[in-house]
């Protein structure tokens, strides 16, 4: 991003006159106006709700109204147990979201699967099927957690290049905005992960299958 | 309410030929319950509804519960309904059916012609233990997709590998994040080691 020098800058503002990149106003008028979609799914939507609510205002960081269609919102907050029946409507609902949307998974269950990763019916998180830009940990997160993430999320956003060769996702004409949507199989569903989404999470030490396999 | 031994004294007199047994849950629970043959699990259950002594009209709960062959004994899953009265502010009644684990023996009759609120709880026990229910209206999965075979709540069912990441596994967790392929932090190893020399 451009850098404006910090002199030149308050000289001109004395006089009246804001100078400023376009990205930095660019993403200033989108970081301020995110309208999630209405997405609650379990217990997390009730946190999610009382957020939205007088306590916790999530309008005062421009998420005033919570769309109810996909095709005009710009965020959708995942919150609650993804079930693998609820999964493939979910892919589907984000791949209807127009560029550039954001992905927030609140709570356990949308990150990993939480307290009821060993269900039959459990996705362990959503971010197997859709890229996630701030995870909030918690079960439920407290709705200053959330409003922390929507924070996290505007700094994200703020932070975004639009200059060539640093675009991010929704900028890029070469990378895909819609990802497939798990089908039904007979036991799981069919991919159980999206492959270009997620890979195992490899942070242990390197521990190879023939030392760990049991007798 | 009169006492489970008066009830299937009447019951039995009420609906010839039917095989009533008494069947004793724990004596914590105290619930003692009336298992039917399932030739005449309908009539009985049609007579306590109808009967001005008992008027069992709400249905509260149908649940299925999946025994394994044990001993010299035969597996069977097992129905369960729990009635209540609330004409006469009694209850419950608790009434048992059992049938065969085999898929295709598995059924007993649907009592939703008799009680609405069957009809959702016998799709969840047929969807989750696979037993089917004659005499019910639509009889397809509720919780748990179409197209998919298994039936989850049975007790050897298998459920999917996708363990390929764990971060705290621990018994079996353990070993079927072993067998995909994941890694197994070192602190579980010691747990695993543990585990293979018993």
């Amino acid at each position: 991003m451009a850098i404006i020098d910090e002199g030149l800058k308050s000289e001109l503002q004395k006089h009246g006159i804001f100078v400023l990149p376009i990205e930095q106003l660019y993403n200033w008028g989108r970081k301020s106006s995110i309208w999630p979609l209405q997405f609650g799914l379990a217990c997390c939507a009730i946190e999610m709700i009382a957020s939205a609510a007088s306590r916790y205002d999530l309008a005062r960081f421009g998420a005033e109204v919570f769309r109810a269609t996909p095709r005009q919102a710009d965020l959708m907050i995942v919150a609650g147990t993804v079930t693998k029946k609820m999964a493939p409507q979910v892919v589907r609902l984000y791949n209807q979201m127009p560029e550039p949307k954001y992905c927030i998974a609140m709570g356990a269950c949308a990150i990993s699967g939480g307290p009821f990763k060993d269900g039959y019916n459990v996705l362990k998180g959503i971010d197997r099927y859709i890229p996630v830009d701030v995870h909030i940990p918690g079960c439920p997160p407290r709705p200053e957690a959330l409003i922390h993430a929507i924070m996290t999320l505007q700094r994200k956003i703020a932070n975004q290049d639009l200059e060539k060769g640093r675009r991010p996702r929704w900028y890029d004409e070469a990378a895909a905005s819609e990802y497939t949507i798990p089908e039904y199989g007979e036991h799981d569903l069919q991919p159980p992960a999206n492959p270009e989404v997620w890979q195992t999470p490899r942070n242990y030490r390197d521990v190879t299958l023939e030392e760990v396999k049991p007798a | 309410m009169e006492s489970i031994e008066k009830i299937k004294e009447v019951v039995s007199q009420a609906v010839t030929g039917a095989q009533i047994e008494i069947v004793n849950s724990t004596p914590a629970a105290q619930q003692p319950a009336l298992l039917v043959d399932r030739d005449h699990f309908y009539a009985v259950a049609k007579f306590l509804r109808d009967d001005p002594r008992f008027q069992m009209d709400f249905c509260s709960c149908v649940t299925g519960v999946d025994y394994l062959p044990k001993d010299d004994k035969p597996g069977c899953i097992e129905v369960v309904y729990h009635l209540y009265s609330v004409a006469l502010k009694q209850g419950p009644i608790v009434l048992k059916a059992r049938a065969p684990r085999e898929i295709d023996q598995c059924h007993v009759p649907s009592l939703t012609p008799l009680w609405r609120g069957c009809e959702f709880q016998e799709r969840e026990a047929y969807d989750l233990y696979g037993v089917k229910f004659d005499g019910h209206s639509d009889l397809r999965r509720i919780l748990m997709w179409e197209e998919f075979t298994d039936h989850p709540m049975r007790k050897d069912y298998v459920p999917p590998t996708d363990y390929e990441w764990e971060p705290t596994p621990h018994d079996d967790t353990l070993q079927r994040a072993a067998q995909t392929q994941g890694v197994v932090p070192p602190t579980a190893l010691a747990e695993l080691e543990k585990a293979k020399k018993k």
